[in-house]
């Protein structure tokens, strides 16, 4: 919780997702992550901390960890 | 050029469509344009609402605006986005595409509909960008150069306040002056983006965003701070159930008084029918038929309004897809959306508003999933059926010294309910569906918002004409067919019967004796069923009719020592498994029709849950009698 990085990449193929990698690619760009862009975690779900709520810029979106595996991500706090 | 010219052949009114993201204000700004002057239909075969209203501009030009369902993209993942997508690039049979696209934009989430403004200028229509909600934007410290946004991005960009009296003004005047010289209709150069284009375009959205939008602060701080509590892990739950609860509390309790007065309206309006000097057929027919048909149906229209009011709050507010959220996984267990809780929930009350709300859902098949499950939560319609037969067949004591027997039961039948609809929806997504994509989930938690009560208003009335009208057409239509079955033909001179079981509705009841048989149904309780179609609580007065009761006081305490002293207790319990699943109700199966927009849907509901019932009453009626209760 209160993680903050920066995305690096998105690598669909770790994603443990029913759609297919290209799909869940243009799904995610569609939703803001693309390289570059800052997030933060907000929330967890109580199961398995299990779906989160993800700051993306300046939206805030909600997805399964299973799919947010897909955006590699670095540790470096952006300025 | 002469005076008479305008009246000669009305110029066909220019279209423009109202395209954006989703819970970007775009509804409430299409009802601030257009306010009543507004229809919803639905698209042809589809279940995607189409909302079209009717407005004039300052300048005295007449001009239809459409609603299009909220997208992120043109590359349509959904059947509301594919609505979009067609619409947008005039691919939707029948109609012409919009001569004019306006881009709606939540002026303090301006990214992600920057990326679409740009998809949207390859359609080679008209585009203007208008920046809604202004004020908040203001108001949250973030600063557009309108200016210089529209130079970069090559579009008119135009300010609005839609919940504010001339908010629109701006706008107005933009869409006359693109109106007044349209160009030539461009050539399309959209095509279904790559991951690669959607990756340019919102860096391209980036840059458009840094050169010409400076914003102080990060989050909103209202929504920040509720969100700390209304989506922490335990509390954020505890409070969900807790909004549930009075959602519930109010369904239930504020909607009695109107549903009695309705009750009582059309009984006294049946009484005044049944006392007019009328040929007796037509009386009953304008009575039993058209009066309780029609009443039997309007008398859930309190319920439906109290329900979407709650709906229509919760998601104005923003609140729905924080609900989604906490409980995405404990639905996703049995295959179900996060966004399936409140309809399935709904349906406790009533199966209708349950699947009219299911359009909350944004995948066909999530939501296909919840309209087929919903029937089998156990709705208010099935309580007095349970509250007879339990209080005729199990006997009022207590099991393990404090939980009494009757409840005890009770209990169990709203649990087979529900345990019968998660299995059902288990089988559908993992066995019958399972080579389908699965849908990710996956949404935006837009900032909080008041809701307005306009838009709220609107909202209601959108819901109750549309029940309404359906209570009109085909419901009465199924009402009148039971009556029909329950009335003809009429009982010979001098019947000693009741009139009901010399009907086509009894030849009914004992032609399909064999196939209930084991069931341990006899002949009363197959006729009770039938008119037990138009509500399924109408089966009690039915079993009062044939076994020859006389209504009013006290008449189901009658009709429960009377089926007490005729049944055995394996008949009572099949008969109490049968009505857990059952397809026992026409208006339920007639809204499945309307909703997904087909009759396969219907009928596969209705052989299901018959296939299901028949399968739960055989079972335990035979349980029963090998364990010598037949």
């Amino acid at each position: 919780m209160g993680f903050r990085g920066r995305i690096r990449a998105l690598a669909v193929e770790r994603a443990g997702t029913g759609l297919p990698g290209p799909e869940l690619e243009r799904r995610l760009i569609e939703l803001g992550f693309v390289e570059g862009a800052d997030v933060e975690l907000l929330h967890q779900g109580l199961f398995g901390s299990d779906p989160i709520a993800v700051r993306v810029a300046h939206a805030t979106i909600a997805l399964r960890r299973r799919e947010a595996m897909a955006i590699l991500v670095t540790d470096e706090v952006p300025a | 050029m002469s005076a008479a010219a305008p009246t000669i052949a009305p110029v066909i009114a220019p279209i423009v469509a109202l395209v954006g993201n989703p819970n970007c204000g775009k509804t409430a700004l299409f009802n601030a344009l257009t306010g009543s002057r507004q229809k919803v239909a639905n698209y042809p075969g589809v279940t995607v609402e189409k909302k079209i209203g009717r407005l004039t501009t300052p300048a005295g030009r007449a001009l239809l605006i459409v609603d299009l369902p909220g997208t992120y993209s043109l590359r349509a993942r959904s059947p509301d986005e594919e609505i979009t997508r067609d619409a947008v690039l005039g691919r939707l049979g029948g109609d012409v595409s919009p001569d004019l696209i306006v881009c709606v934009a939540d002026a303090s989430n301006l990214r992600l509909a920057l990326r679409l403004a740009l998809e949207l200028k390859r359609v080679g229509r008209p585009v203007m960008l208008s920046l809604n909600m202004m004020d908040i934007a203001r108001k949250r410290g973030i600063e557009i150069d309108a200016a210089r946004l529209s130079r970069d991005l090559g579009l008119p960009v135009v300010s609005s306040v839609a919940v504010r009296r001339g908010g629109t003004d701006d706008l107005l005047r933009e869409i006359d002056g693109a109106l007044a010289n349209l160009p030539p209709v461009g050539a399309a150069s959209w095509s279904v983006p790559d991951a690669g284009e959607l990756r340019g375009a919102q860096h391209e959205a980036d840059r458009l965003l840094a050169a010409s939008v400076r914003r102080d602060g990060e989050r909103d701080a209202g929504t920040a701070r509720a969100d700390s509590v209304l989506l922490h892990p335990v509390a954020g739950l505890v409070i969900l159930l807790a909004i549930l609860f009075v959602m519930f509390q109010a369904v239930f309790a504020w909607a009695r008084p109107a549903m009695e007065a309705i009750a009582e309206g059309f009984s006294w309006l049946g009484t005044l029918v049944g006392s007019a000097p009328l040929p007796d057929l037509l009386k009953s027919f304008l009575k039993d038929g058209l009066i309780a048909g029609v009443g039997s149906v309007i008398v859930f229209l309190p319920q439906i309004v109290i329900l979407f009011f709650f709906i229509l709050v919760l998601e104005d507010l923003g609140y729905m897809a924080r609900a989604a959220f906490l409980m995405d996984r404990i639905m996703g267990g049995a295959g179900l959306h996060g966004r399936a809780f409140i309809p399935l929930l709904s349906s406790f009350a009533c199966a209708i508003p349950g699947i009219m709300s299911t359009r909350v859902i944004d995948d066909r098949r999530d939501r296909l999933t919840t309209i087929l499950v919903a029937p089998l939560m156990t709705c208010s319609a099935r309580i007095p059926v349970y509250t007879l037969i339990i209080g005729a067949f199990i006997p009022d004591r207590d099991v393990w010294g404090f939980v009494g027997l009757q409840g005890l039961v009770m209990f169990s039948l709203y649990a087979a309910g529900i345990a019968g609809a998660l299995g059902v929806s288990f089988v559908l997504k993992r066995l019958i569906w399972r080579h389908a994509a699965g849908e990710p989930f996956m949404l935006e938690l837009p900032d909080y918002k008041i809701p307005q009560v306009k838009s709220l208003a609107i909202g209601l009335w959108t819901r109750a004409t549309i029940f309404l009208k359906r209570a009109g057409t085909t419901i009465l239509s199924m009402m009148i067919l039971i009556w029909v079955l329950a009335s003809f033909p009429q009982p010979p001179e001098g019947a000693t019967e009741p009139a009901i079981s010399y009907s086509l509705a009894a030849m009914i009841g004992s032609a399909i004796q064999p196939i209930t048989e084991p069931l341990g149904f006899n002949w009363q309780i197959n006729v009770a069923l039938i008119p037990g179609m138009a509500a399924r609580e109408v089966a009690v007065g039915a079993l009062g009719t044939i076994y020859a009761i006389d209504g009013g006081e006290g008449a189901a305490e009658k009709i429960g020592q009377i089926v007490a002293g005729q049944w055995s207790l394996g008949t009572a319990l099949a008969l109490l498994a049968w009505y857990v699943f059952a397809p026992q109700c026409a208006s339920t199966l007639a809204v499945i029709r309307r909703e997904t927009g087909s009759w396969k849907w219907m009928w596969v509901t209705f052989f299901y849950m018959l296939a299901l019932a028949y399968v739960a009453a055989l079972a335990t009626y035979q349980i029963a009698r090998a364990l010598g209760a037949g």
